[in-house]
């Protein structure tokens, strides 16, 4: 099966130097992410799994290594630029949600638009599309604080939708939700997935890894396995499982 | 860039640097206290010290800038030795005679202190006492309220007739009709003929605390063997031949006063218009002083500005964190703040300038003075300055929240 490939890693490593010591946080990682993927990035706190995703997401340059994001060699881009991707081709959804406290839900989400460069009204109607499409079309009007923590997901997933990334960054999602809600999230994402975006989620929760249809796993800044998953078919699941 | 982005850049920044001010109402209002005040305080004193100066002007105005005044003049070093220049009675005749291209000539004495004293009905007071001409009229415009100013036949006659300033009427508490009552000056007693027009006060000193009587009757009144120091007063027909009438008069008072030829005048011949330049000279350096210590007010405005703008970064860490996420560039970050600093300085200078006219104007009320106007050039200076205060106390913080690193900032509790 051919795929058409977003995101290549070659030799990717980010060094921390504290006084006299140095350790990589990522040590040479090689990863191709493809189009409409369903990643899960597992690893154990500090795995170097959160460093993976600011390198992802054009939050950091790596110390060394190629990241190509859609043919392009970031690493090699200024802050402007890096801004540019974070804007065009990244949507970022965080486990605390980080939605602009001030602001309504509307608001929240024509905010990536702003950068962009869109007039008012066209951001209204791409805002109000994504919330409708996240089922917070009641909602609009509503500051964060008067939303549930699922209603608040909901908005940072529109916010994230609303660019039209080319994938999507998810860092534990659904750390701070109930049992509940974190399966209509995940129900959310692989509606997303199904609809055919390319979703990368960095968790630690197995049920969230056992959805997703590929696995990464990182240990001590090393890529430990990197293995397909079917999350309907008997237990694959669990060979990840004891991968990690 | 294109001009286009920018002038975007800018209508959101300000959209969002409006939706942030007026969140924070009162935290905003408090920030740009410092700035209302001293905006307030420049629009106040400009706009008393203009609206007096524009007042003056007028009177000035009201004078005739073709209006020559000419007194004696003794330097200083000579007044100690006992030495009085004088003008006479014969300097007045010599100009009035022998210049041509001059109307309405008019000699003035002046009484001051003991030969002051005023009664009526056993009130006693003091004022100024004005010896002049029926011409006096014509070149200062007085114009009496009532009644009638005297004439060149009252003058002629040495009639005992007296005009008064308004302010006189309560000072000696003079009741029911004034003209025709008397009223005594150095133990004479005077008929009154007229009132002057009220003109109010002028640096705290009364404008209407005057007696108006004719130039011979006022020469006879002094007595005596010496000659009274007069003021001479009169009008060129012709504004461009100012500078030439004053060489005439200036040539024939040193013939008259017998001045060597390396000696100084000893007199002094003005013009309206110079002592409206003198005025005006006055007028801008309190303006200016006045203004430069307003401006440092606005300076302490500004830092107060800068002092919780650090701190709004800093509480709003996460945001910008959030808003780099999201794809804002450092400019739309140094931006953001820049504007939003501006906007609360520009508030700030709108409401000191309505606060600053309303205190000006209660002043001007309060005190008699001459209503206050605020110029335009106030205004926009103002505006001007705030929006100056805002960018560059505004750049600091600004610029520290533009170079938040954005996973630092994401972190930030």
């Amino acid at each position: 099966m051919s795929k058409q490939t977003i995101i290549e890693l070659k030799g990717i490593a980010k060094q921390y130097v504290m006084g006299s010591e140095s350790f990589y946080a990522l040590d040479h990682i090689d990863l191709d992410i493809y189009l409409n993927d369903y990643i899960a990035i597992v690893g154990s706190s500090g795995s170097g799994k959160s460093t993976l995703m600011n390198l992802l997401g054009c939050l950091d340059y790596p110390t060394n290594g190629e990241y190509k994001l859609k043919g392009t060699d970031v690493a090699t881009l200024d802050e402007n630029h890096l801004a540019g991707i974070r804007n065009q081709e990244i949507g970022f959804i965080f486990q605390n949600f980080n939605l602009l406290p001030r602001a309504s839900a509307l608001q929240n989400v024509m905010q990536p638009l702003i950068y962009r460069g869109l007039p008012l009204a066209e951001r209204k109607r791409r805002a109000e599309n994504a919330l409708t499409m996240v089922g917070l079309q009641d909602r609009m009007t509503h500051v964060p604080n008067q939303l549930s923590g699922g209603q608040r997901q909901r908005v940072a997933i529109a916010r994230a939708l609303v660019t039209e990334p080319a994938i999507l960054l998810a860092d534990e999602p659904t750390g701070n939700l109930d049992s509940t809600t974190t399966i209509e999230i995940m129900a959310l994402f692989d509606q997303l997935h199904a609809d055919g975006q390319t979703l990368i989620i960095v968790t630690h929760e197995q049920e969230i890894a056992e959805r997703c249809h590929r696995v990464v796993t990182l240990k001590d800044g090393h890529l430990m396995s990197d293995q397909l998953n079917q999350p309907q078919a008997s237990s694959p699941s669990l060979e990840v499982n004891a991968g990690v | 860039m294109q001009v286009s982005s920018v002038k975007f850049k800018l209508v959101e920044g300000t959209r969002s640097a409006g939706q942030s001010i007026f969140a924070h109402g009162f935290r905003s209002f408090l920030t740009t206290l410092g700035i209302i005040i001293g905006v307030a305080s420049v629009i106040a004193v400009v706009s008393v010290v203009q609206g007096f100066s524009a007042n003056i002007t007028q009177q000035f105005d009201g004078m005739g800038t073709n209006v020559i005044n000419i007194e004696s003049f003794t330097p200083r070093k000579e007044r100690l030795q006992g030495v009085r220049a004088k003008l006479t009675y014969n300097d007045y005749l010599q100009i009035k005679y022998k210049i041509a291209g001059i109307s309405n000539v008019t000699p003035t004495v002046r009484m001051w202190g003991s030969n002051a004293g005023i009664t009526y009905r056993g009130q006693t007071s003091s004022s100024m006492i004005v010896g002049t001409a029926s011409t006096y009229q014509k070149l200062n415009t007085v114009y009496p309220e009532r009644g009638r100013f005297f004439n060149a036949s009252d003058d002629q006659s040495r009639r005992r007739v007296a005009v008064l300033g308004p302010s006189i009427m309560s000072k000696l508490d003079i009741k029911g009709d004034p003209i025709g009552q008397h009223v005594g000056v150095s133990g004479e007693w005077f008929k009154v003929i007229g009132i002057a027009e009220k003109r109010g006060k002028l640096f705290g000193f009364d404008q209407d605390d005057f007696i108006l009587l004719p130039f011979s009757t006022t020469r006879a009144l002094l007595g005596g063997a010496e000659e009274p120091d007069i003021i001479i007063s009169f009008q060129v027909n012709e504004p461009s031949q100012l500078d030439q009438v004053k060489q005439q008069v200036k040539n024939l008072l040193r013939r008259n006063h017998k001045l060597d030829q390396d000696a100084n005048d000893d007199f002094e011949i003005a013009t309206a218009d110079q002592m409206l330049d003198t005025f005006d000279k006055i007028i801008g350096s309190t303006t200016l002083v006045l203004g430069g210590i307003v401006g440092i007010s606005l300076l302490v405005g500004g830092i107060g500005i800068m002092n919780i703008m650090l701190v709004s970064v800093t509480e709003r860490t996460r945001e910008i964190g959030i808003q780099k996420a999201l794809g804002a560039t450092r400019f739309d970050i140094l931006l953001q703040f820049l504007i939003e600093a501006v906007f609360l300085c520009l508030l700030g200078g709108l409401l000191g300038l309505i606060l600053g006219f309303g205190a000006g104007s209660l002043i001007s009320n309060l005190t008699g003075l001459p209503s206050a106007t605020v110029p335009l050039w106030a205004v926009i200076l103002s505006f001007g300055f705030s929006a100056g205060i805002g960018l560059i106390f505004g750049i600091i913080p600004a610029a520290k929240a533009a170079n938040l690193d954005p996973i630092d900032a994401l972190r930030y509790e």
